[in-house]
């Protein structure tokens, strides 16, 4: 389990990571999820002791990771695939990693058959590998010590759609027996397959955290896409009751649950030819939350934050 | 276990993790050293030229002069050459190679982690040694005239090594001040020329020399003179610690406090 409390960095006067808490159980898989440049490298970097952080502090399993005994037998690190020697065969990486845990040889072995690479790519240079490969070796390389805590950041980047399926077995089989898992990417489709829970990062800040289904019921304010026979009609009858409607394509947008909008065109007697949520998808909350440019236009990262710990809390 | 609501927090049970040690640490920088081809090469390198030159020295040198201190020495120098590139190599291509990120994850303590890569170091300059030793007795007994170790001392052993060791930590030295392969490189061969050049053409400041630049006090044992007086002992210590042990503080320092990504 990881503990994550008031996390901060600062370089200069730029807040990296900007006062994060969360935690990570055991038996589920936390998405660690946002934009290039928020600030999650840096943070899963103070978590394994790489960068110290200004403010905070980081507990795996109730320690902190420079008292944690041979780490690599309790953590499963992986931060960078790319971060090996390219003149390195990749057995030979797992074999420098197996050595400092004190592991038998054989284990490298198992973890070359785990990730299926085979023993011709396993004796060709790191350099030599694609991507997808080196994300292969770094997921065997972080299993190594049979961990009980996976750390890995953007782990999927570079495989291929089979790739991300093994990978999201591979991870969910690994929380099912109990371990914890947090990964992070940039890719809500890449993540929301496979974490129980998700953490939303931008510019250095937790702008929301909680399961799928409670962020995306996140987006509490009331909208409706409605499509009416009459449209003047209908923009006339809203109005009465005192709901805004905007036309958008088609139809009108308009500021209030499909289920009041229904209730007026029925007291109305108006027809319909189409009505549904005008709630915005995760996909689009994420960019909203986390994008820079459209900050100001986002719902505050305050309240979000509000409601997302009491939703936790009453779950 | 009791049946509270308040699950306890899982904590880690470290009662059967083997610990890091630190001779498994220095196993695996030695290891290092070698399992690259650049590795490979390197060492192939040291041990090629020292035969080399030997050999080389064989066939060019008075025959008065093949005696077991010259060939020693002769084998010196391209060693001292090479080494301190090796202990360069052991600490920059953790940045170069981006490794230190892996290394640092499974061993979190810096002091240990550096402290095997000097003593990795330190017995790669040993081995080094030993084989130049067994090539200058070789050759030695090769050229055999009688009086070919009449001037071997305990001292030459220990001032030879001493030279090859020092050598090799001043390689580390600035590996760990610049955590950069090829400006190390540079700064190992270029510094202290430079030096030299200054010291030895600036006619006010050859007195300095011996105590200031580091090529002038070793001049002695990279020649192949290995009685030195007190004196030049005291000079290579002086030049050692402005040239070795000043950078390889401040380097130390550095990597401790140091962001590895």
């Amino acid at each position: 389990m990881i503990n994550v409390k008031n996390l901060s960095r600062t370089y200069g006067g730029y807040a990296a990571v900007d006062d994060i808490s969360f935690t990570c159980r055991p038996g589920r898989v936390t998405g660690f999820l946002g934009p290039n440049g928020a600030g999650k490298t840096t943070a899963m970097r103070m978590m394994v002791g790489l960068t110290t952080p200004t403010h905070g502090e980081t507990t795996i399993g109730g320690y902190h990771y420079h008292d944690i005994v041979n780490p690599g037998r309790h953590v499963g690190v992986l931060l960078d695939a790319s971060a090996q020697h390219a003149g390195r065969t990749g057995r030979e990486i797992l074999m420098v990693g197996a050595k400092t845990m004190g592991l038998p040889t054989t284990r490298v072995d198992e973890m070359l058959a785990m990730v299926s690479l085979t023993e011709s790519e396993a004796k060709r240079k790191l350099r030599n590998y694609s991507l997808g490969m080196k994300q292969r070796l770094g997921i065997a390389h972080a299993l190594l010590g049979d961990p009980a805590v996976l750390i890995l950041d953007e782990p999927a980047n570079g495989l291929d759609p089979a790739g991300i399926r093994w990978m999201r077995d591979l991870l969910k089989g690994y929380a099912r027996r109990g371990g914890t898992v947090l990964l992070s990417s940039h890719l809500l489709n890449e993540v929301e397959l496979v974490a129980d829970e998700l953490i939303l990062i931008g510019r250095g800040r937790i702008v929301a955290q909680g399961d799928l289904k409670s962020l995306s019921s996140l987006d509490s304010a009331d909208s409706a896409l409605v499509t009416p026979v009459d449209r003047d009609a209908l923009v006339a009858a809203l109005r009465q009751e005192g709901h805004e409607a905007t036309p958008e394509g088609e139809g009108l947008r308009v500021s209030a649950s499909p289920r009041e909008v229904s209730r007026v065109s029925v007291q109305h007697g108006l027809l319909l030819n189409d009505l549904r949520s005008g709630a915005k998808g995760l996909e689009d909350l994420f960019l909203e939350l986390t994008s820079p440019v459209q900050r100001e236009s986002a719902p505050s990262p305050d309240s979000l934050a509000a409601v997302s710990t009491s939703k936790e809390m009453s779950r | 276990m009791s049946t509270t609501t308040e699950q306890p927090s899982p904590t880690f049970d470290f009662s059967e993790t083997p610990r890091v040690s630190f001779s498994q640490l220095v196993s695996v920088e030695l290891r290092k050293t070698v399992d690259t081809s650049a590795g490979k090469w390197l060492v192939s390198a040291v041990l090629a030229l020292t035969a080399a030159v030997i050999v080389l020295y064989f066939a060019i040198a008075d025959d008065d002069q093949l005696v077991f201190e010259e060939f020693l020495g002769f084998a010196a120098s391209p060693q001292g050459f090479l080494l301190p590139v090796l202990g360069v190599l052991l600490v920059t291509s953790e940045w170069s190679q981006r490794t230190a990120i892996v290394t640092f994850a499974l061993a979190p303590s810096r002091t240990k982690v550096i402290g095997a890569k000097i003593v990795a170091a330190l017995l790669m300059a040993f081995l080094a040694f030993a084989g130049a030793i067994a090539v200058a007795a070789v050759a030695t007994a090769a050229a055999g005239r009688n009086d070919g170790f009449s001037d071997v001392t305990v001292a030459t052993f220990v001032l030879f090594l001493g030279l090859q060791l020092l050598n090799v930590l001043q390689g580390v030295a600035y590996g760990l001040i610049l955590l950069n392969t090829p400006a190390a490189i540079v700064a190992f061969f270029v510094l202290p020329t430079a030096s030299s050049i200054v010291f030895t053409s600036v006619s006010s400041l050859s007195d300095l020399a011996p105590w200031l630049d580091i090529t002038t006090a070793q001049s002695p044992l990279v020649n192949g003179d290995f009685s030195l007086t007190g004196e030049q002992l005291g000079q290579i210590g002086v030049t050692a610690l402005i040239w070795i042990v000043l950078p390889f503080v401040a380097g130390w320092f550095r990597v401790m406090r140091a962001e590895i990504k």
